[in-house]
């Protein structure tokens, strides 16, 4: 499903997201990625969802090279990629069903499907009584919800989540991750970047460490 | 390193016409709402964009009239032959007899010597010193109205000169100086009027490029957000487009009430002019295909200037 070969990535200034990287992460699993705070989390994911392009090695992505595929076609690789964020990024001034929608909309579904797909991400997520609501009106847990049911709504085989349980008490993060575990077990890909250690350690599953932009520890697959 | 050519992806996940014009009316719509939302600003632009194309097309309308009315002098402007001293009263008929199966000419008025000297002795006071001569020295006239497909200037410059080389013509006049050069007038200011139509047009393409980059800044968050989840450059410039569109032609709608209220305001005065010369001159105000013009013409500035602005702001904002 990923896969990274040697892959590096270094900001204009000097700075260096991540030094040959190559880790390969197969259909169906579900792994942590962690580190502390700039070991390059955040880059890895990105260069994933092509919000930044890497500046050396070869990424795949979906057997997609993504170092070359053109600009033009990142709109399309990015609805194959449900991507969580820890500030959420939904639409203040759009109600709950409108920014789960967005996905649907974008890629050009009809009203009923729409629907029909948007109510039933909504439940997933148990907030079907909450499609009207503006999003602001929200707990974080439950706007992090959002974010979670506008991922998945369109039915994408790869996940990714940036430290979803951010701001969230250990209760709610634990609920977060029992969703991903059930995603998990419909044959979603997931990959979830987290600093969150003593979360991940009840999860049993794999798990990357980023170190200063070079991967430390792979615990290789489970299962 | 894969050799995989799964670069290339579905385009259009199942195109289907309906659904892509119910986005499009639904984007329409909505872009609409949003300009309602904030009545004020919406009514200030409009209001701007109203003025600059009311000044041109206002203009257009004046000089289209005053077309109307000279061009109705014009076809009304006769030629007068002076036939030689020594033509008499009735060679004199006999030519406009022979002219009246001319191709190029309408009607003919025969002015005789005598009623000639009737005329003068009546408008120049002259009247007795004109007893004193003993034959009547003034020659015999034929006013010739053209044909109203040969009177233009120029056309009608023609049958001077084919006059002019009759045996019995002496001096041909064709009266239409003063004609041409309010022409000529009518021109420059046509000339002027689209001049500044060009300024104005631009003004406008401006004035609506600034509001959708305004709002592309305004609405930068979301923006990024819908190209996160994959929105394609055109789907983010649909709405920004719409937007354009519609400033555009409310505009357009703005300038047309302006240019009607003037005229009805000036038609009053204007038919007690007209009154005065005995004309039956109605002034004519915006017809239905410069009504079209001005709205097509509108919208597609709003669109236009719209494109610019989002082809320039909208490629720089990229998620992070």
């Amino acid at each position: 499903m990923i896969h990274f070969d040697n892959v590096s990535k270094r900001y204009p200034g000097g700075h260096t997201g991540l030094a040959g990287v190559s880790f390969r992460i197969e259909p169906g699993e579900m792994v942590f990625l962690t580190g502390h705070s700039g070991a390059g989390k955040s880059t890895l994911l990105k260069l994933i969802g092509l919000l930044e392009r890497s500046s050396g090695g070869q990424v795949h992505v979906n057997d997609r090279n993504l170092t070359r595929l053109k600009n033009s076609q990142i709109p399309y690789h990015r609805r194959e990629v449900g991507m969580i964020f820890q500030d959420h990024r939904l639409l203040n001034d759009r109600t709950v069903f409108d920014n789960v929608a967005l996905p649907l909309v974008v890629s050009g579904m009809g009203y009923k499907e729409i629907s029909r797909r948007v109510h039933a991400a909504l439940d997933k997520v148990g907030l079907l009584n909450k499609e009207k609501a503006a999003p602001i009106t929200l707990s974080g847990g439950e706007q992090q919800r959002v974010g979670i049911a506008r991922a998945v709504v369109s039915k994408p085989p790869l996940v990714l989540a940036d430290e979803p349980t951010g701001n969230l008490d250990p209760k709610l993060s634990q609920e977060i991750m029992e969703l991903f575990g059930w995603f998990n077990q419909v044959g979603v890909t997931l990959l979830i970047a987290t600093h969150d250690l003593d979360l991940i350690s009840r999860m049993d599953k794999r798990i990357l460490t980023l170190s200063n932009g070079q991967l430390v520890q792979d615990t290789g697959e489970t299962q | 390193m894969s050799k995989s050519r799964n670069n290339t992806m579905r385009r259009r996940p199942g195109f289907r016409p309906d659904i892509w014009l119910q986005r499009h009316l639904q984007v329409a719509l909505a872009s609409l709402g949003r300009l309602t939302n904030a009545p004020l600003g919406t009514l200030m632009t409009t209001a701007v964009i109203g003025i600059a194309l009311a000044l041109p097309i206002g203009l257009h309308v004046l000089l289209n009239n005053l077309q109307n009315v000279s061009g109705g002098w014009e076809s009304g402007a006769s030629i007068s032959l002076f036939l030689k001293q020594e033509i008499s009263d009735k060679q004199a008929t006999a030519l406009s007899k022979k002219l009246r199966l001319h191709q190029r000419i309408e009607s003919i008025q025969v002015i005789s010597k005598a009623s000639a000297m009737a005329e003068f002795r009546r408008l120049s006071g002259f009247g007795d010193a004109l007893e004193a001569l003993d034959s009547n020295p003034l020659p015999a006239l034929l006013v010739i109205l053209p044909k109203s497909k040969y009177s233009t200037p120029e056309t009608a410059q023609l049958l001077v000169r084919e006059l002019g080389l009759l045996p019995e013509a002496d001096i041909v006049q064709l009266d239409l100086q003063w004609v041409r050069r309010l022409q000529a007038i009518t021109e420059i200011a046509q000339r002027a009027v689209l001049v500044l139509a060009t300024l104005l047009g631009l003004a406008v393409l401006l004035i609506i490029g600034n509001t959708i980059r305004l709002e592309i800044q305004n609405r930068h968050a979301e923006i990024e957000i819908t190209k996160l989840i994959g929105a394609t450059n055109g789907f983010i410039r649909r709405p920004f487009l719409y937007t354009g569109l519609w400033y555009g032609l409310f505009g357009g709608i703005i300038a047309w009430l302006l240019v009607a209220i003037s005229i009805l305001l000036i038609s009053g005065p204007v038919a007690q002019l007209a009154m005065l010369y005995q004309s039956a001159f109605d002034l004519s105000s915006l017809d239905i295909t410069t009504t079209l013009l001005l709205l097509t013409g509108s919208a597609g500035l709003g669109l236009l200037g719209s494109w610019i602005a989002v082809g320039r702001h909208l490629s720089a904002i990229e998620p992070s």
